[in-house]
Formats: C-alpha cells, structure tokens, sequence
C-alpha cells in the first residue's frame, strides 16, 4: 500500500479516498481508531452470544448454546408463570360468592375482565362478541332470560349447558304440535294469532282469538303460564315481550309451534374451572340483563 | 487558487485516526471563573435535589422531586403529573429545544460550552487529572518517562477519584426514583432491588468512560448537536473568534515591536500557541469556526493574560462574529444585532410555551372524567320497548382525600342510569366512592323508557357529570351519545 499514493484535495486541503465519480472527488475525513475498536469487540461479542445462546443451522438442528435458551421454553415459563399468578387471583374468586364478587369493585374489575377474555374465547362464536347473539342464539346484553338472570340462574346455565350430556343440564321439551299432529294446520294458526295479539302485535285478519285462548290454555299454559308469560325453571320463554329468540312474526311462530325448538348449549364445568365459570357469571349479567 | 492544478500526491492516509491525548492547560480568568460555578451549581442540583423533602401530607410521598414508576405518579414540588399528562413532559422538551435555539442565536454554543453534562463532568475529572498528576507539561512529561511506582500510585489515585465520581453520579440518578434516604439504606445493607444496581452500574460506567477517555471525542464524533448547530446559525451569532483582523501577521513580541517602530504592519496574536494549550478539544481557534469548537471561552481567557503581560488590548479572541471582523477589516465599525427576528421570534415561542404551559396548569382540574360508548352492542332493546346502552366510565380523583360523588345523565328524556356493582334506591341518583389520589373504572348502563326512546333521534348528545356531594365547584363532566335505535 506504500506505493500507492493519495491526492491532496487543492479546495480544502484534505486527502482524498481515491473514489472519483464524475470528476468529484471523496475527501477522506478518516474514523477515529476506537471506532474500529468498538467494532472489533461487536464482533467478540457475536462469538460470546454463539457460545451462549442458539446460533448456527445445522442440516436437522442447530447449535444449542451453552445456556440451553429456547424461545419456545421462554413462552412455557412465562405461561406457566401467568398461569401460577392468575391460580392466586382466581383463589379470591373461587372463595367469594357471586354476589360479593359483584360487590367488590377490586373483584369485580378482575372478574369482569377475565370474564371478558374467556367470553371472547368461548361463547362468542355462538353469542357473539358483543354478546348480542342472533337467531336461535339469545342475546345476554338484554333483560329477557330464557332460563333465569340471577347471579346464579345464569352460573348453572354456563356450568351445565343446555341439552348437553350433563346429568344437571337444562332440558325444556316443547312438542312439535303440527309435526307430531297434535294439532292441526288451523289450530296452530289460531294460536298463533293469539299468542301475536297477547304480545302487543296485530293478530291476522279474521282471527278467533277466543278459541285461540282456549287452545292455549289447552296446550301450552301448562309450561307458558295462563297469560303466556313464560316460566324460567322450565325454560318456557315470555311470549308476551318484544324479544324474540326465532322470531315474533306470524310464519316464525307457526313455524315453532309445528316444529317445536331445540336450542343447545355445551356444559361448560367440565372444560372450565370454577373461578373461570364465574367470572363468565359475573360478566354476563354485568352485561346489563342481569337480575 | 488554481482548482485545475494537479495535486500533490502524498503518502497514504489510515482509514481510522489513532486517539491523540489532549493534555488542557490550567487557565485563570473570567470564563474560568464562570464555568467553576456554573459546575458547582449544576452539579449541585444533580447530586443534592433528591435529598430535598416536600411535605405533600400523609400517604404521598414527601420527595421534592420524585419519578414513582410503581404508582405512575411524577412529583416535582407541588406539581403532580399523571401518566395522561405527560404532555407537560413534551412542552418542556420544546421549551428546551427553543431555549437551546435561542442561545446558539444569541452567543453560540452556551449550552456545549458551560452546560452540557458531556463538559461538566469532563471539567471536573480534568480537574482531578491536574490535582493528582499536575498541569499539562508535566502530565505530556509524565507520559513519556518510564512508569515508577510512584507514578503508579498518581495512576492509581486519579482512576479511583473518577470512579468515585462516577459511582456516586449513577447513586444519584437512581435517587430520583425512590425515597432517597430509604433507598442510600438498602443500597448499603444490600436490599435494594436489581435494577437499582444496575443502573447504578451503567451510569458509572457511562460516566467513567465518557468523562475519563473518550471526552472530546464524544463532542466531534457522537454528538449531533454541533451538525445541527451548525445548520441553525447565521452571521449575527456571537461565536467565540479569533479577531484575526488585529491578530494577524502573526509576530513575536520583538519581532511585532521592530515591525511597528519601522511602520510595517504587525498584528497583535503573539503565536504563543496559549489558546491551544488550554483547549478542552485540541484545536486552534485561530483557524476559524469549527465543529471541534465547543465554545467554552477558555482561550478568551488564556489570550487575554498573555495580551496583559505584552500591553496589547485584550480580547483578541472574543465572543464576536466573523463579518465584524471583516467590517474592522475594512476600517468600519462593527454591528452587533442581539434583537433581530431570529432571536425575537424565538423569544416569543418561549414565551408563548411557557404562557400555554403555566395556563394549562394553573386550570387543571383535580377531578376528571372519561366516558367510552360500548361498540359492541351499540344498543340494547329490552322486553317492555326500552332502550339501554352501556358505557365505560372512568372518574379521577386527584386529590390527596377519598370522595363521593352522584353521578347523572343529560340530554335524554327519563334516564334509568345503573352502575354494574353500585345498588342504588330507586329514584336516586348512584352515588360512587373513590379512593384518595386513584381512578376508578365503572360500567354504566342508561335506559331510557320505550314511550320517551320512540320520540328521541337515532343518535343524541349525552352529557355525563359527576357532581362532589361536599360542593358542586369540584365536579366534571364528559360528553357521549346515546343511540335510540
């Protein structure tokens, strides 16, 4: 490198690089040497972190490192830690009632936001994220309950499901009147314009809301209650509301009453724990439904 | 010049420059003078502030100023900053900023020169240097005699008095996190926690390696400010010159003498080479503005001495400005323009900054209330016709005592308003307890009845309040809509 020999910019009097790109000339403005330094000891430390930790692909492995760190071993301890941490949190909620739960704004605030996550994860798919349901799925936000909104009308749903393999579950059997020809076309139709006018509709023109009523009280009273509005420890929904769960107009109602409905809803205790199903609890009836 | 010549070839350059040691000289003066104090005072505030208490009452802490990471609280006297404001932490930084802008316009770099934590502690650990291993001559002497145990020992002295400074530099910073004489006790015993350790030990480190070795070269090589600087000054910034208008031909005092008795020019600058001697950077400032030049004024200092001891006028090297020198040049009179636009425009963002800031201040409320509409579901449609819809309410009480407060809804008709864990008689407002100094998260929901939710739009202005149940002065409110359908 002796021989070669640098040029001395004649406008600033400093040596140039040598690089000439359209006749500009690179000045040379040279790097103080601990700069090098520093890069040279960036290098010692890559070696030090191969030693230490996962570096170099093999063909079926890779290097191990010294430390024996692996991403997927992080994730496990620190889930594991999460989990620990949540078990001591969880223990408040599995000691306290659901009411005193509700009434702790500290428990509350956990249980609503565990609630929150375990909905998301769980129930949404038939309810809803927001929990508005949709057809067939009711929707939790409103104060209409099929089986009960109380604290623990709505635990025993979530812990049992309905029509699940539960021993516990919620069953309600509704005969499908027109399938199973219990009644006939028009009886149904007759019903159903009843069970529209005692809902706040308007029945069909020409209905016989008497014999409506008579064949109501004769077929469905018994779960339904004598003025339709519903029994929760059956399952026997309120028809005198403006909520409908398949539907509230005319051809929806026939349909239900000649094919009865069937809802379902897994038991949930077996795939979640306690503190989990109460959380859930606490969520949904904070949902503003609640009792 | 003739830019066509043909260059000189010379011998290769290095790709890197090895480290040259600057040994400064000890100087005597008023700029000398001034960085003294300034040191003492700035260094002062650092190490001593959080030693200073503050009595805020019972239950807060009684630290004058204080970063409380764990509650998320900064205290600084009687101010206390939320995380939501840190806001003021940005307006300080633009005050900063502008303060910086308008020094350089006024006097150039003030704040590399006198102020900035780079040539504070460089200062004072080359004030250590010259106690324990003397003045420059004798340290460039030192240098190069072989090394004896006594030297050793001088070595040995220096390194540890830096290492002191720089350790009780890294206890302070950590100070400003945690009650001071709490935390220096469990530092002692061993107790406080990791990261206090820790950055006790980066900042030791930091500060023993950038005061004690890499000095200067942090100013010229890692800082950006003088690249910046360079961009935001103008012809009027006073720079620390070299009035090379009265300084030049250079002469020695003889030489000067016999020039000026046979009528020949002869400048003042005496070649002494004192204003390189004491320059905290190496450089010559008779070469002309520099980004090596952290304008400290030292040189102004060292020149004025010699030109006392030679009967010349002092302040051949002064804060002034390149085209005056030019002006003197030419036989006219310098122009000094401290107000012009730059500078006053700076001046009134400053002042329009701080007025904002101290405004923003002085009105804040210890009482606020945020208000979240539920996305999902907009709205709820009950069995009897109603309509509900839910919000996310947070209230804060930045007062040093619990509260109450009841809370109500404006802007639709016959509002129902429940609180999610608050039970409330009905007719009543819900009335909402708040710990001292916290915030509280409430889910609210508003139902307003079918017959008055059939006659509102399908989306109205709602106003939340919450009103103090000892005086309706400290109450807040927040605006949100409620959706009829």
């Amino acid at each position: 490198m002796a021989t070669e020999h640098k040029e001395i910019d004649a406008v600033s009097g400093m040596a140039t690089t040598g690089h000439e790109w359209d006749g500009i000339k690179e000045l040379n403005t040279p790097l103080p040497r601990w700069w090098l330094w520093i890069f040279y000891a960036c290098i010692v430390w890559s070696i030090g972190y191969w030693v230490v930790y996962p570096a170099w692909p093999l063909i079926t492995t890779h290097t191990k490192g010294v430390l024996g760190y692996s991403s997927r071993a992080a994730l496990a301890q620190d889930m594991a830690a999460l989990a620990a941490r949540r078990g001591e949190a969880g223990r408040a909620l599995a000691e306290a009632s659901l009411e005193d739960i509700r009434k702790s704004p500290d428990l509350l605030a956990f249980a609503m936001a565990q609630g929150k996550a375990a909905f998301g994860d769980n129930c949404a798919p038939c309810h809803g994220l927001g929990a508005t349901g949709s057809k067939g799925f009711p929707n939790l936000n409103d104060d209409d309950w099929m089986w009960g909104g109380t604290l623990d009308a709505i635990h025993f749903t979530i812990a049992h499901g309905v029509r699940s393999d539960d021993p516990d579950t919620r069953v309600n059997t509704m005969p499908a009147f027109g399938k199973d020809s219990i009644l006939t076309k028009d009886e149904i139709g007759t019903i159903a314009d009843f069970v529209l006018s005692i809902s706040g509709q308007t029945p069909g023109a020409g209905a016989d809301l008497e014999k409506g009523q008579q064949l109501f009280a004769d077929n469905c009273a018994v779960c339904h209650g004598e003025e339709g509005k519903g029994n929760p420890e059956l399952g026997a929904p309120n028809l005198t509301d403006r909520i409908w769960l398949y539907g509230g107009d005319r051809a929806s109602i026939v349909a239900t009453i000649t094919n009865a409905r069937a809802g379902v809803m897994p038991t949930w205790k077996n795939r979640l724990d306690e503190p989990t199903i109460k959380a859930l609890t606490v969520y949904v009836h904070a949902l503003g439904g609640g009792k | 010049m003739n830019l066509h010549a043909a260059p000189d070839p010379v011998d290769e350059l290095p790709l890197y420059v090895p480290h040259r040691k600057i040994y400064p000289q000890s100087v005597q003066g008023i700029f000398r003078k001034i960085k003294w104090w300034l040191l003492a005072f700035c260094l002062g505030v650092y190490y001593f502030l959080p030693f200073v208490r503050w009595d805020r009452g019972p239950g807060v802490p009684n630290q004058a100023v204080l970063i409380d990471f764990p509650s998320r609280r900064f205290y600084f006297f009687d101010i206390e900053i939320w995380p939501q404001e840190v806001y003021y932490i940005t307006g300080l930084l633009i005050l900063a900023a502008l303060v910086l802008f308008l020094m350089n316009s006024v006097a150039g770099r003030l704040w590399c020169g006198y102020l900035c934590p780079q040539t504070v502690w460089t200062d004072l650990f080359y004030g250590i240097e010259r106690w324990v291993e003397g003045d420059r001559r004798e340290r460039i002497k030192k240098d190069h005699e072989p090394i004896t145990a006594w030297r050793v020992g001088e070595i040995v002295l220096k390194h540890w008095l830096w290492l002191m400074i720089a350790w009780w530099t890294g206890g302070a910073w950590v100070l400003y996190f945690a009650d001071a004489p709490t935390l220096i006790k469990s530092i002692a015993t061993g107790q406080a926690p990791t990261v206090a350790y820790v950055w006790i030990g980066i900042l030791t480190f930091t500060t023993y390696s950038l005061a004690g070795f890499m000095r200067e070269q942090v100013c010229v090589y890692m800082c950006p400010w003088p690249r910046i600087q360079a961009a935001l000054t103008d012809e009027w910034a006073l720079n620390v010159t070299y009035r090379y208008d009265r300084g030049e031909p250079r002469a020695h005092v003889k030489e000067a003498k016999k020039l000026r008795a046979e009528g020949q020019p002869a400048g003042d600058c005496v070649d002494c080479g004192q204003c390189m001697a004491v320059c905290p950077t190496g450089i010559d400032i008779r070469k002309g503005a520099q980004l090596d030049c952290i304008m400290c004024g030292l040189c102004i200092d060292a020149c004025d001495r010699v030109m006392e001891k030679v009967g010349r006028p002092t302040g051949l090297i002064a804060y002034d400005t390149d085209d005056n020198c030019q002006r003197r040049a030419r036989g006219e009179a310098p122009v000094y323009r401290p107000l012009r636009p730059r500078t006053l425009i700076y001046v009134g963002a400053i002042v329009l900054v701080t007025a904002v800031m101290m405004w923003s201040l002085a009105t804040r409320t210890t009482t606020s209330l945020n208000v979240l509409h539920d996305r999902n579901p907009l709205v709820v449609a009950l069995s009897d016709g109603a309509v509900r819809n839910g919000y996310t309410v947070r209230l804060l009480n930045k007062q040093q005592s619990p509260r109450s407060f009841t809370l109500a809804v404006e802007g639709v008709p016959r509002p129902h308003i429940e609180v999610v864990g608050i039970d409330t008689p009905a007719g009543e407002a819900p009335r909402v307890a708040i710990g001292p100094d916290t915030t509280r998260e409430l889910r609210v929901l508003v139902t307003v009845p079918a017959d008055a939710a059939a006659g509102l739009a399908r989306s109205s202005d709602v106003t939340f309040r919450i009103i103090d149940e000892h005086g309706a002065s400290a109450s807040a409110s927040a605006h949100d809509h409620f959706v009829a359908r």
